[in-house]
């Protein structure tokens, strides 16, 4: 009898990682490959990203180790002047594009993480507010987002970078455009989180637990935090997944226009836009590895939000 | 007249207005910075208007002086100050009016005053006077014997059409001042102002009344200028026939355009020198306050100019395209030789020299940079950057187009920053009035360095009413002598000048970079 109730109760509390590969999300992930390798391209990637002092055969931030003689060497090939060998070649300033890249990549990764996080915060807190509260704070917040909607997130981008790099005294300005970058892609990305946000908030807030909640006497604030949030993150999570793609993307576009990443301190987009000079000139692997990284990126990253979003729509179950 | 010769002469003038009716599409990569004629002396700015306006002197494609709105030019052979112009008869502006002497004087003031940006070109200007409707007395401050040299320049507007438009004065351009000569144009030249968007577009048409007309090919009815700021899509509109000719061509793109049997290149080693420049003040603009300025130490400075690899720059960034510099002077200038154009690159001496001076541990400073304007400027900079990271300097590099750039360097708001500078008189005498002098009102104009030689002041003086040729000369070598072993600025290099174009275009490459499309032919 006791050695019965011991395996029932193993059986009830598995493990985390047991409960987590035997949940509905999981099965499906197992069971689309496009899933399984977009997460295995977006692994790779970011891990060689975080890693990439580790994994990089230069440091390309270091100006005082660049040689500018081993300037545009082919990929594989030993430079004409100096004899050193690059894997995917250099780019003009001598500079190794493998290791570009990845630092590159760092850069592009984190501006693409930060600016969603900051989108998420500010679209999910508008979008509560906005849907719990209703009345006159849920018309001047939608108006807001309604008026940005109205303007190419790329171009409010532009806009917030331009001032912020106006308001900076220049001798900071290489450290701030990071920061400033994030500010512009987050400022510019927040709406659909409040749309998405607001809309479930409308669903759930008539819904009973709610209502039970206020009955109790719950403020309106744990209320939105405690019982509503938990239950509209779902749609957040695919949109958030999404956006990352595309914060990632806007960032590569700022920089290749030239108002983003300083080309000392290059992103993806920088490098492609010191690459696209050479395009004529024979010399395509500048802009070629580059690009194909951040195509991949970008790729994979919206496979992987794509398979999220029909997982986790009842509908399609 | 009969039907058939109707026929025939209209048939006629259709075919020759068909084949006049050409249009040049031309591109560079920075527009003009403003359309008033005395407010820049930068070399695009005069570049577009020199199609519109004229000087009385011009330079022609070959560098040699021609006469433009004066005919002819003589200085009294008793008294070496005074200079008499004969100005060409019969020449009316754009709007209709005709050409005189009271013009010439109005343009001359204009030049001189307050804002003007020529004024260093004609500092030995003491008075401009009307003998006749058509002749100009102008004296200067002790004898000038290059003053025609200095003219090229000077453009001539319109005194009537000033005074009635209010824009006597000259625009001010680093308080971002628009006026009304800012924007439109009433001068002299084989073409008329359209339309103009600055940094998008500017259409001229050939001005009809032109006196010229029969003297020059004037090869093309209408021009559209169009700044391309990127490199590759200016190639790319090249090659894809969005525009006929281009200026700045970038170095990775001559092979293949050399290899288009429908495109060509001309080429020359250009009129132009491209360095650094350094603010040896006892302060940094960028800097921490009271931490005093490594640039002020001449050794910090020789350090710097040791520590710059020019062959890299030139086999590298350039590819081959520019001639190394170790003196802020093209070689056709009157002054160069060989020896001090000589320079080298010691990373282990420069090291030591920063040693010496104290800042073995090295320190930080921003570079400003344009990125519009030079060919590769951006990368030369960047490439800057490398070479002095390895004597310990860090640099911040702050690029950004030339309308950003310029007034940072004289607003005297930059601390470390690259300038290119052509010498049109072609005589050292043109360098160390604007660059080297104690900047003023009148001279130093371009002097961003706060360098200031009491000394050299009084020889810039003395060389430029200096008569005896050879004493000149003399005076110029110790000039340079002394200059050199201050180090305020960083020569890099000469630029080979290229032009890219349609192969039906007929246009001879000019040494200062200077376009004039009425010795343009179209075939």
């Amino acid at each position: 009898m006791s050695d019965h109730q011991v395996e029932l109760q193993t059986r009830r509390t598995p493990g985390r990682f047991a409960r987590a590969w035997d949940s509905d999300l999981a099965y499906s992930f197992r069971r689309t490959p496009v899933a399984v390798v977009s997460a295995a391209v977006v692994l790779i990637l970011v891990l060689s990203a975080v890693f990439a002092p580790l994994v990089a055969p230069y440091d390309p931030f270091d100006p005082a180790s660049l040689n500018l003689m081993n300037g545009f060497t082919p990929p594989g090939q030993p430079n004409a002047l100096t004899g050193e060998t690059f894997f995917l070649g250099t780019d003009d300033q001598g500079r190794d594009v493998f290791s570009t890249i990845l630092y590159g990549m760092r850069i592009s990764l984190f501006v693409g993480f930060s600016a969603v996080l900051l989108a998420m915060v500010i679209g999910v807190v508008f979008g509560l507010l906005a849907g719990y509260v209703g009345g006159w704070v849920d018309s001047f917040i939608m108006r807001i987002a309604d008026i940005q909607l109205t303007f190419p997130a790329i171009l409010v981008a532009m806009l917030i970078f331009g001032i912020a790099k106006g308001i900076t005294p220049p001798e900071y300005r290489d450290q701030m455009a990071i920061w400033v970058l994030i500010l512009a892609i987050g400022l510019s990305d927040w709406v659909q989180f409040a749309r998405v946000v607001r809309g479930a908030t409308l669903v759930e807030r008539s819904r009973d637990y709610v209502l039970a909640a206020r009955l109790v006497g719950q403020r309106p604030f744990a209320i939105m935090i405690r019982h509503i949030l938990p239950n509209v993150l779902n749609p957040v999570l695919v949109i958030a997944t999404i956006s990352l793609a595309l914060a990632i993307i806007a960032e590569a576009t700022l920089s290749f226009l030239g108002v983003g990443a300083p080309p000392t301190r290059p992103s993806l987009g920088t490098l492609i836009r010191i690459g696209q000079g050479f395009m004529f000139s024979g010399e395509w692997w500048i802009l070629l590895f580059p690009a194909a990284t951040l195509l991949a990126l970008a790729l994979a990253i919206n496979l992987l939000g794509d398979w999220l979003r029909d997982a986790l729509n009842p509908r399609l179950r | 007249m009969t039907k058939q010769t109707l026929l025939a002469a209209t048939a006629m003038s259709l075919l020759m207005g068909a084949a006049q009716a050409e249009t040049l599409r031309w591109a560079r990569a920075g527009d003009a910075l403003t359309l008033d004629p005395h407010a820049q002396n930068e070399g695009p700015t005069l570049a577009l208007m020199h199609q519109m306006m004229e000087p009385l002197v011009l330079r022609n494609p070959d560098g040699e002086l021609e006469a433009a709105l004066a005919t002819d030019w003589s200085v009294d052979p008793d008294n070496p100050e005074v200079w008499t112009f004969s100005l060409r008869e019969g020449v009316t502006f754009h709007d209709g009016a005709e050409f005189t002497a009271e013009d010439v004087v109005f343009s001359f003031e204009r030049a001189l005053s307050e804002n003007s940006d020529m004024k260093g070109l004609i500092s030995s200007v003491a008075s401009v006077e009307a003998l006749s409707d058509y002749e100009v007395e102008i004296t200067t401050n002790g004898p000038n014997p290059l003053l025609p040299a200095a003219l090229p320049n000077i453009l001539m507007i319109d005194k009537d059409w000033a005074e009635a438009n209010d824009t006597v004065d000259v625009q001010d351009v680093e308080g971002g001042e628009e006026t009304f000569a800012s924007q439109n144009v009433n001068g002299t030249g084989p073409y008329m102002l359209v339309s103009r968007e600055p940094d998008v577009r500017t259409e001229m048409t050939a001005f009809e009344d032109y006196w010229g007309a029969a003297d020059f090919p004037i090869g093309y009815s209408d021009i559209v200028y169009t700044p391309i700021q990127n490199p590759s899509t200016r190639t790319a509109a090249l090659f894809s026939g969005e525009v006929d000719f281009i200026q700045d061509v970038p170095v990775q793109d001559l092979e293949r355009i050399e290899a288009d049997p429908s495109l060509k290149i001309v080429s020359s080693p250009q009129n132009r020198v491209i360095f650094y420049g350094l603010n040896v003040s006892d302060e940094l603009v960028n800097g921490t306050p009271d931490a005093g300025n490594p640039l002020a130490d001449g050794q910090v400075r020789e350090a710097m100019n040791m520590a710059l690899n020019r062959d890299a720059i030139r086999d590298v960034v350039m590819r081959g395209q520019s001639i190394p510099a170790g003196v802020i002077m093209p070689p056709f200038v009157n002054g160069w030789n060989e020896e001090l154009n000589s320079v080298s690159t010691d990373i282990e001496a420069a090291k030591a020299l920063m040693e010496e001076a104290g800042w073995g541990d090295g320190f930080s400073i921003q570079l400003d940079c344009p990125n519009d304007r030079y060919i590769n400027d951006e990368a030369i900079c960047q490439a800057t950057v490398g070479m002095l990271a390895q004597i310990g300097v860090t640099v911040n590099l702050n690029a950004q187009p030339k309308a950003q750039h310029f007034p940072l360097v004289n607003g005297l708001e930059s601390d470390f920053y690259m300038l290119g500078w052509g010498v049109p008189s072609y005589d050292s005498e043109y360098i160390f009035n604007f660059l080297y002098h104690t900047k003023g009102d009148l001279y130093g104009t371009w002097n961003g360095t706060r360098y200031s030689n009491p000394e050299l002041d009084e020889m810039t003086k003395a060389i430029a009413a200096e008569v005896d040729l050879e004493a000149r000369d003399e005076m110029i070598a110790e000039m340079w002598d002394m200059a050199k072993a201050d180090t305020v600025y960083l020569p890099i290099h000469h630029q080979v000048l290229n032009w890219a174009m349609d192969s039906d275009v007929g246009a001879a490459v000019d040494p200062d970079d200077q376009v004039k499309v009425k010795y343009f032919t179209a075939d």
